[in-house]
């Protein structure tokens, strides 16, 4: 088996109905691997920005690249080498956690406590994916509740 | 001009050159063949089956070259059509299919007849349309032939909303297309042309892989004329057959599965594939760590995602094969010495001495091999061959003497059975001067039978030529061979009388047991012209040879034919 690896790819959309659709079932039919997709229109355009961060060996990516490129609302697909990255992270804890404690760890990935109420604080974090990882890992000791992941974003450096 | 849905669909066909459209009415469709009823810009052929129709459609885009084109309703009219959006896709065949749909106000709402048809078609199509607004559809139909035409060809399925297609809006059909996210390359790169000719000087055991691409270009003649002036023995695919024309001293033969000796040798010692509008499908390369283990790869074609899918390419040239095929012959005229390849020519010659295509006659009872050849003999140029999916195709294949592009017309992507008839049916009704044979069996006849009816009322001649060995012959000879004989569901015991069961149509029948009845069936059905249906009893326990087992390496065949 070749090596498999990881790759984030922007993919440039026209906006309409079905092209969702098309690339999560190109994905499933030829049995790509989505770790995560993002997707939002390009301000002022008629067109969207997918973020897809797969993994497979280089000819499974090069194919991906091809197939994706081959559909034909796409207008162009972006295989980065040299990016940033970021993704978002909303985090539920219950309200007997310690406030400060909680809040000193976000500072230190991007973040902060965004919402306390009477139950709960949420608090958010935008980092690399993988150091959003490493946070998520942290603040097990805190109990969260709910933890909601936004996906990658990328651009070209 | 302000028109409805409909007849804007109408008008469509007429402006693209549309003859024939082959399809079935319903619920959903019908605004659409009220305005049918009412013009005569096309002929409409009502198949007896939607499966069929799409089929149909395909026989005759595949003879002519053209879109087909082809009509069904919703829901169960559109399930039955999505084997043969399935079969075009696979096998490149351009398509323009339009569908009824429930109203816009039903969809989503499980309305009677309602099918989410473009996410069914989606995985089988080049691309699909859902019309939501009858001011779309001079656009969509437009872009619909476009697609399917052009890059590397396909269907396109457009959805019609039952008041989509009665509303009124605005018809005009000489606006440009402009879409923007697709342009197909057709212009190989010059400076990896050049390369890919030097590539071609230095070896010294270059092989021509032609493939089905070479007919999409309708690039026979430049195929030829390539291998002519650099003097390079070619293999042909399952899609490719009459390429170079069956005498050609270049050609070895069919290469894969069911190749020939040479053909398959050929490619294991080659230091040079020259792809040419092929896919390197599994059913071709066998083991892929085996195949051309020690050459390098030059490999042409129109679709990006096909080079370098399974087997890596040295010199990848993105273009038509057409295009690409007139450079390089210019290219090679000064740089390519034919007389360097000829202790090449001599190793492939002798390959095909010592294992020759061959089977061994019979005189009791009738070898399908020798149908095939007789056949041959008989109609050669003069026919177009259709084929369902078995023993008989690959034998159709491997023994007619193909000399013409567009002259073998087979499910090879797909392997669908029931392809054959109604392939053939569009066949006759494209190119109506030649005969249209459809050799196929006696299990895959049974898949799309209803098709006489078709062919009697619309005065489709096509001649079923059944080799009837009384089993699914394919699928039992994989038994044979690999399931120590355990011959499950496959001896079809229970036959209908093919004869009257043509003759109950208003078609002729014929049963053939000696050569001499094969002879004068086929002289007498080709002079009656109507729908025939010829039942060869054959010899039942043949087997289709050379063989390369599945997932096993092309030099490794087994030769030999043993029941
Ligand atoms: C029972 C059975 C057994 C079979 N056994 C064999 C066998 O032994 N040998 C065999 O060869 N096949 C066999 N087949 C057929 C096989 O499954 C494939 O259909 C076939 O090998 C594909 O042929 P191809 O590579 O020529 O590709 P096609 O399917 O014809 O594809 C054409 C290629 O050309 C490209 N192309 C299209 N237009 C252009 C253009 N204008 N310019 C450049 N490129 C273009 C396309 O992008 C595509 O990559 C068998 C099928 C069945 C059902
Ligand atoms: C629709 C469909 N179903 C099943 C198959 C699997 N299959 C491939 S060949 C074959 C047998 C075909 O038998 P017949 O038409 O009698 O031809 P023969 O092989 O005997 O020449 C079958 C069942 C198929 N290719 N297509």
């Amino acid at each position: 088996m070749e090596a498999s690896e990881r790759r984030v790819l922007s993919v440039i959309v026209i906006n309409e109905a079905s092209v969702l659709s098309r690339i999560t079932d190109l994905f499933s039919g030829r049995g790509y691997n989505i770790e995560s997709l993002t997707v939002a229109p390009i301000p002022d355009s008629k067109y969207s920005r997918l973020t897809i961060a797969t993994s497979g060996s280089v000819r499974v990516i090069e194919q991906i690249t091809k197939q994706l490129h081959k559909l034909i609302p796409i207008y162009k697909v972006i295989e980065h080498a040299d990016l940033v990255e970021k993704e978002m992270a909303l985090i539920k804890f219950p309200i007997t956690e310690s406030l400060s404690d909680i809040d000193a760890l976000c500072g230190a990935y991007n973040g902060r406590i965004v919402n306390v109420g009477e139950n709960v604080i949420i608090a958010m974090v935008a980092d690399e994916p993988c150091r959003v990882g490493h946070f998520l890992e942290s603040i097990k000791r805190f109990n969260p509740k709910e933890i909601v992941r936004s996906g990658a974003v990328a651009l070209e450096r | 001009m302000e028109i409805n849905g409909s007849r804007m669909i109408i008008e469509a066909l007429i402006a693209e050159g549309v003859t024939k459209v082959f399809g079935y009415p319903g619920g959903a469709i019908m605004n659409v063949y009220d305005e049918i009823y009412k013009q005569d810009g096309f002929e409409h052929i009502l198949a007896r089956h939607e499966q069929a129709a799409i089929h149909a459609a395909e026989g005759f885009s595949k003879v002519t070259g053209e879109v087909g084109v082809a009509m069904i309703t919703s829901g169960p009219g559109f399930t039955n059509a999505v084997t043969g959006l399935a079969d075009a896709y696979m096998d490149s065949i351009p398509l323009v299919v339009i569908s009824g749909q429930v109203p816009m106000s039903l969809i989503g709402t499980d309305a009677f007849q309602e099918i989410d048809a473009v996410g069914i078609s989606r995985s089988c199509t080049k691309h699909n349309y859902l019309v939501t607004d009858a001011k779309d559809l001079p656009r969509v139909l437009k872009e619909a032939f476009y697609i399917a035409r052009s890059g590397r060809p396909g269907p396109v399925h457009i959805d019609v909303p039952k008041d989509v297609s009665a509303q009124i809006a605005e018809f005009d059909y000489s606006l440009p297309i402009e879409l923007e996210t697709y342009k197909p390359n057709t212009r190989g790169n010059a400076r990896q042309i050049k390369k890919a000719m030097d590539a071609i000087a230095g070896s010294s055991r270059p092989l021509l892989y032609l493939g089905g691409g070479i007919m999409n270009a309708n690039a026979t003649e430049e195929a030829r004329e390539l291998a002519k002036t650099m003097g390079i023995p070619a293999v042909e695919t399952f899609m490719a057959r009459g390429t170079m024309g069956h005498e050609n001293p270049l050609l070895i033969s069919m290469l894969g599965m069911h190749g020939s000796y040479a053909a398959n040798m050929a490619m294991s010692e080659t230091d040079l594939v020259i792809a040419l509008g092929a896919r390197f499908d599994d059913r071709v390369t066998g083991k892929l760590s085996e195949f051309a283990k020690n050459a390098g790869v030059i490999h042409v074609d129109i679709d990006p995602a096909s080079i370098s899918k399974l087997v890596n390419a040295n010199y990848p040239i993105v273009g038509d094969v057409k295009s690409v095929m007139e450079e390089m012959i210019i290219l090679a005229k000064d740089k390519i010495d034919s007389e360097r390849y000829a202790p090449w020519l001599e190793t492939v010659a002798h390959f095909d001495e010592l294992h020759p295509l061959s089977y061994k006659d019979d005189s009791d009872r009738l070898k399908p091999q020798w149908c095939i050849e007789r056949l041959g003999e008989l109609l050669g140029d003069d026919a177009n061959i259709s084929t369902d999916v078995g023993q008989h195709q690959m034998w159709a294949a491997q023994f007619y003497p193909f000399r013409r592009a567009r002259q073998f017309i087979s499910s090879g992507g797909l392997g669908t059975m029931g392809f054959g008839f109604p392939a053939a049916m569009g066949v006759k009704a494209a190119d109506p001067e030649r005969v249209s044979v459809n050799i196929t069996g006696d299990g895959s006849i049974l898949m799309n039978i209803q098709e006489l009816m078709t062919c009697v009322e619309n005065k489709l001649p096509v001649i079923n030529l059944i080799l009837n060995n009384n089993y699914l012959g394919m699928v039992r000879q994989w038994q044979t061979l690999f399931y120590d004989k355990r011959h499950s569901s496959t001896p079809l015991e229970m036959q209908p009388d093919f004869k009257m069961l043509a003759e109950s149509f208003g078609g002729i029948g014929y049963v053939v047991e000696t050569k001499e009845e094969f002879d004068a069936a086929i002289k007498d059905a080709v002079e009656k012209n109507v729908v025939a249906m010829i039942d060869v009893k054959t010899h039942r326990l043949e087997n289709v040879m050379p063989m390369v087992p599945a997932g096993g390496s092309l030099f490794n065949m087994m030769l030999e034919s043993k029941d």
